[in-house]
Parts: structure tokens; sequence; C-alpha cells
């Protein structure tokens, strides 16, 4: 495998003045070592009943395409534009003004000008001009417009990858031009012939036939949570009894797998639990619904939905009254934006959400029926239910990281940082900017958290890293705060790369720490076991 | 798809090198595989590789790094169980390259 990069080798390749030589239509994508990830396996591929599976290896020179595979898309193409308005729409109405170009921390990182959103855009848009419309047909590249050849399929492949669908450019587009669809639509093509990463359908197989994405079996999953139950025991000498797969239960619980095998994830899963045990709340896990995320809305509409589906398959079954979720990016973009003409609406065996506490009714998630634990939590906090005690985290300085998926997908900005003030004592916000809705991506979204494509990662995490940095220089922050499994994994690589000394925690580990059980001992730890401020052997 | 030599044998790989076929691997394999990266094993590298491979048996998964810190402080004594003495032992990480050695798949999805 290709050396890593180091920092300084990062920022000085970054050159925002340098232009391709020639037109950029004739330029070949560059498929380079550290910036692609692995093409995805027959096995993986042929799970879910995909075309064209085989192995493969995106840097060779033979892809192993079916035959035909220029007809496939373009007959692809001609559905999803009558299928879909938002992508004819899409393809139509950009009128260059080059709002988007600098927007997208992949061009920030990169300086590569196809990494502008509204350059991404035209690798489509110079194909569906050549076949879909007169001008293009008519004048050719004069109108903008080229053939389908293997080698724009190829630019498809590296860019599409390039794109974490985080839809920054979209907010500063006058038209709202969402490159996201695009770069989806992309994906699905590139996807009808077999041109998936590994990263992403070896997951969406995992959750095909396992039920989530790491591919956890059920006494595998309760196995990690009984251990994390010892470690809660340990620091509040609570011992806390869950249940699994339970019918009856008013709630059902569903959050990302990550949360239930990596670090820091895990720890955001014991506040979890913590909450709920304080609560009394009648909840179960489900080893079945096991999965919040969705890596096939990585892949394809239809995978999305398929995926999607199970979760409330499994709300079904149980006879829950609704569903509360984790602390997940996609998930909720899914459940906002896409659940409900897939699957939706779950209104006749689902209720409208009402916490058992408080009596709120969640009005706003009618279609889906569930509701996302910061709302939940925060429902909580305003209404005094929960005893909190912030010094337990002065240890912390810490800041936000709107996941581009709850700040852009859902509109969630408010809650999270309610909560956080309410359970810290520091809290700083990074540049407006760079915040909420125009949040910056943790630089590998979508599927793109794998290891070989390290260095683009890590160019792709820089805007939000360099943010990070800012107020780590300036009030010295040490922790940075999310609500997405996704975040707590990519984060924790690039502050390790970028920002040495920031840690990377989920919200509901923060509010467990500072939540005062009932019966529980003096706690001298965090959940992670280091000591607490002020208390023997602590205030290091 | 990429192979690696052991014993005049082609054994199948992924791209990042490991094994294809949980089934090709033997004890012996494990040293070689760790040779192509410069290192030798020694008796606390096997310890983690046996841990690995008996709790994959059982979970078809590799543990969460919580579940082999606390099980290398069982057998080797609590000041190794924590994940700095893992990364000395291996340094490209514990799940990683121990899972390679070990002959298991390497965990995907919000990992
Ligand atoms: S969606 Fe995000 S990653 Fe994709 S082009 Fe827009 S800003 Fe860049
Ligand atoms: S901001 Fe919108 S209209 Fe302007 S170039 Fe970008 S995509 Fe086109």
């Amino acid at each position: 495998m290709a050396k890593q990069m180091k920092p300084n080798e990062i920022i000085s390749e970054i050159d925002y003045k340098k232009m391709p030589e020639g037109s950029w239509l004739d330029q070949p994508a560059e498929i380079k070592p550290g910036m692609f990830c692995w093409g995805a396996k027959a096995k993986s591929i042929k799970a879910v009943g995909f075309p064209n599976a085989r192995d493969w290896n995106p840097s060779e020179e033979d892809w192993k395409l079916p035959e035909n595979w220029q007809g496939t898309v373009l007959e692809a193409m001609k559905d999803r534009l009558g299928k879909y308005r938002s992508f004819k729409l899409f393809m139509d109405i950009c009128v260059r003004c080059g709002a988007c170009a600098d927007k997208c921390h992949f061009y920030i990182g990169t300086g590569d000008p196809k990494n502008m959103p509204v350059m991404r855009a035209e690798l489509m848009r110079s194909v569906y001009r050549k076949y879909f419309t007169t001008p293009g047909k008519m004048l050719g590249k004069l109108a903008g417009a080229r053939e389908l050849d293997i080698k724009v399929l190829k630019e498809w492949w590296s860019y599409f990858f390039q794109c974490t669908e985080c839809r920054r450019c979209s907010v500063f587009c006058p038209y709202g031009i969402d490159q996201a669809e695009i770069t989806m639509m992309g994906r699905e093509f590139l996807n009808l012939l077999g041109l998936n990463i590994e990263w992403i359908m070896g997951p969406v197989a995992n959750c095909h036939m396992k039920c989530n994405h790491l591919g956890l079996e059920p006494h595998t999953i309760v196995n990690n949570v009984e251990f994390m139950l010892d470690d809660i025991e340990t620091v509040t000498g609570i011992r806390i009894n869950p249940s699994f797969n339970r019918k009856g239960a008013e709630i059902l619980f569903v959050t990302p797998s990550g949360d239930l095998f990596a670090d820091p994830g895990t720890y955001t899963c014991m506040g979890y639990l913590m909450l709920f045990h304080e609560l009394g709340l009648d909840y179960t896990w489900s080893t079945y619904a096991s999965e919040g995320g969705n890596f096939g809305f990585f892949s394809s509409n239809e995978m999305g939905k398929r995926l999607n589906a199970k979760i409330y398959a499994e709300a079904k079954r149980l006879g829950v009254k609704y569903i509360i979720g984790g602390e997940c990016g996609h998930m909720w973009r899914v459940l906002s934006q896409y659940m409900n003409t897939w699957n939706g609406p779950a209104a006749d065996f689902l209720e409208v959400p009402k916490s058992p506490i408080t009596g709120t009714v969640f009005e706003n998630t009618r279609g889906t029926r569930a509701v996302h634990i910061s709302e939940f939590t925060a429902d909580l906090i305003k209404h005094g239910k929960l005893k909190l005690d912030p010094s337990r985290n002065d240890h912390l300085k810490v800041t936000f990281h709107d996941s581009c998926n709850t700040a852009r997908g859902m509109g969630l900005l408010e809650e999270p940082r309610y909560v956080l003030k309410s359970v810290c004592n520091n809290f700083y916000e990074m540049p407006e900017h760079t915040i909420r809705e125009k949040t910056f991506c943790c630089g590998s979204g979508s599927g793109l958290n794998a290891g070989e494509d390290i260095d683009l990662r890590m160019k792709g995490g820089l805007p939000r890293a360099n943010a990070v940095k800012h107020v780590h220089d300036k009030h010295g922050v040490n922790l940075l705060a999310n609500v997405c499994a996704i975040d707590r994994a990519t984060l924790t690589t690039s502050m390790d790369y970028w920002v040495p000394g920031v840690k990377v925690a989920g919200l509901s580990e923060l509010v467990a720490n500072a939540l005062v059980m009932k019966g529980e001992k003096e706690r001298t730890t965090d959940l992670r076991g280091e000591p607490l401020p002020n208390k023997a052997g602590g205030d290091k | 798809m990429p192979t690696f030599d052991f014993q005049g044998k082609a054994i199948e790989v992924d791209d990042d090198g490991y094994l294809v076929n949980l089934g090709d691997w033997v004890p012996d394999m494990a040293p070689a595989l760790a040779a192509q990266d410069g290192m030798t094993l020694t008796d606390a590298h096997w310890e983690v590789i046996n841990f690995l491979r008996e709790y994959y048996a059982k979970y078809q998964i590799a543990p969460m790094i919580k579940i082999l810190v606390k099980e290398i402080a069982k057998s080797m004594g609590p000041e190794k169980g924590n994940t700095k003495y893992l990364y000395e032992l291996y340094p490209a990480g514990p799940a990683k390259q121990a899972c390679r050695y070990a002959g298991l798949p390497k965990p995907t999805g919000c990992v």
C-alpha cells in the first residue's frame, strides 16, 4: 500500500491557481493510490443481487465491464430523468455563477478543479447534453457535450466517490442545486455496472444478511452490550438490565452498529443505556433492527429502501408504539427526506411519538414516527426531568460538529446545542461559516471512510479540522462533540492527524457523564475511566 | 485477486492483504505474514492472535478493543491491559494488524 501523505505534504500540494492544460473535457481522471477505495467484491455484490458481480481493481486498466455498458447507463439516465424531477432540473438550470465553486471540502483540501461542485455536476451534465438535449446532439463539444466513453466513465467513478454527498454546496447555490443528488444518481448508474466500492458494498451485504453494517450476530450484540454494562457498573455502581427483541415494549431503540462495536461510539452507547435506565423507559433493543445507518443509500435508491424497510418491519413485529433513534447522520437524512416515499408513511401501525416522561408529542415526526435522541433529551432537560452535574465535564472544553445529515438533512441545530450547554460548562462554537447549515463535512462521509483512501479523507477533512484548530488554539478546546457514528470514527482519525490533543465524543456520552443517577455511588471517573476533575486523584 | 506465497502455495488475499478464505489459515502462516512487515512474533503477539481467533470462532467478528484489552489484562497482567501496550505490540493497530496475521477479516462500516 502507498505511504500515507504527511500533513505538510497535503498543504503544500494545494494550488488553487493551477488550471488544467487544454480542455477539461479531455483530461482523464487519475486513479491515484491513497485517493480511491477498493472496488466492490464479487461476493458482496452477489449477496444483494446487484449486476456484474466480479472482483476488480480500480487501478487496473480493465474494469471488467458488462457488454453494452454504455447503453445500460444511458437507458437508466433516461429513466431517472423521467422519474426524478430534481435530477432533470439540476441537469438543466445551473448558470455557472461559481458561488458553489470553493464551498466543497474536497476542493478546498485538494485544489483539484473537478472537485468544485459545479464541475462535478458538469461531468454528468456534459453527457446529459450529448444524448438528451438538441444543442448537445447537434453541436457536441461546442455546446459542452461529450460522449460517454470509458474515459468519462472512469472520471465519473473517481469524482462521484470524491463527494461525500454532504450538500454544503447546495446551501450557497442561488438555485439550490444539490450536488449530492447528482452524485447519488451517478453512483446509482455506476452501480448498474458493478462499479461500487467494497467499503459500501461490504456493509450493505452484511446489513442485508445480518441486519447491521458490521455483521454483528445477535449473540455478539448482546455480549458487547453486557460488556458495556460491566463498565457502567464500575463507574456508577449501578447494574442495568436492558431487554432485547422484547415484544410489547413501548419504544424500539435503533442506533448505528458502530456504537455497538467501536470506540468512541461505545461510550455514546453507554450513555443511551444509562439515560434510558434512569428514566425507567419501557423500551427494547433489537438484534434485527440493529442498524440505524443505511449504506444502501450510498449505492442506490432501491437498496436504501430495502435496508430502511427492516427497521419498520421490526417495529411492526414487536408491536412497539414508536421508535427512538440514536446518534447517526444519514439515518436521519433517510428518515426525514426519503423514508416517507420509500416505505412510509408509518402511520398505520405506529403512534406519533409522545414522551412518557414529559408528555410532549413530537409532531414533527408524524411521517416517520421516529424521534431523535437529542430531541428527546432536550425535551427532558427543558422540563427539568434530569438531574445534571455539568461540573463532571469540567475537564473538557467542548465544541460541536454539526453532522451534514442532521444539520442540512433534517434541520437539527438547536437541540444538540441546548443539551450540550446543559451538560458542559465550557462550550465554544467554531466560526459561523463552518457550523449549522454551513457545517463542513468530516471528510469521510457517504461510505468513504475506508483505509485505502486515507489521503483523500485527510484532504477532505482539512476544512473541518482547521475550524477545530481555531478554537483549540483560541480557547483550548480538547473535545469535539457530535451526533453521528461516522463522525465518531472519522473525526477521531482526522483530529489525530490535523489537531492532535482533541478527542471526539458523542453527545450522549457527555449527558451520561453529567447525569446524576438514583442510587449511584460517588463517581470518580468519567465513562472512559479518566479521573474526574476535583475528585480524589483527579484534576490532572 | 492478489495472492500471498506460503510454502509454495498461492494463498488468496484481498487488496489489503487479509485472507479471503479463513480456512486457509494455519499457525505457521502468522509469522510468515508478519515477516512481510519485517516483524517477528513473540509470545506476547501470539497471546493476542490466539485470543482473536478464539473470539472470532464464537462471535464471527473481531472483539471490541475494550474486550481485547480486558482479556490481555487477565492473561498478561493488569499493567499490560491498555491500548498503549497493544499498539506497542502492533504499531499499525491491534485490530488491523493482528487480525491480518490471525487470518481474520477486518471490520467495515462506521468504524
Ligand atoms: S455535496 Fe459536499 S462533497 Fe459533494 S460536491 Fe457538494 S460540497 Fe462537495
Ligand atoms: S452555485 Fe448553483 S448555479 Fe452557481 S455554479 Fe454552482 S451549481 Fe451552478
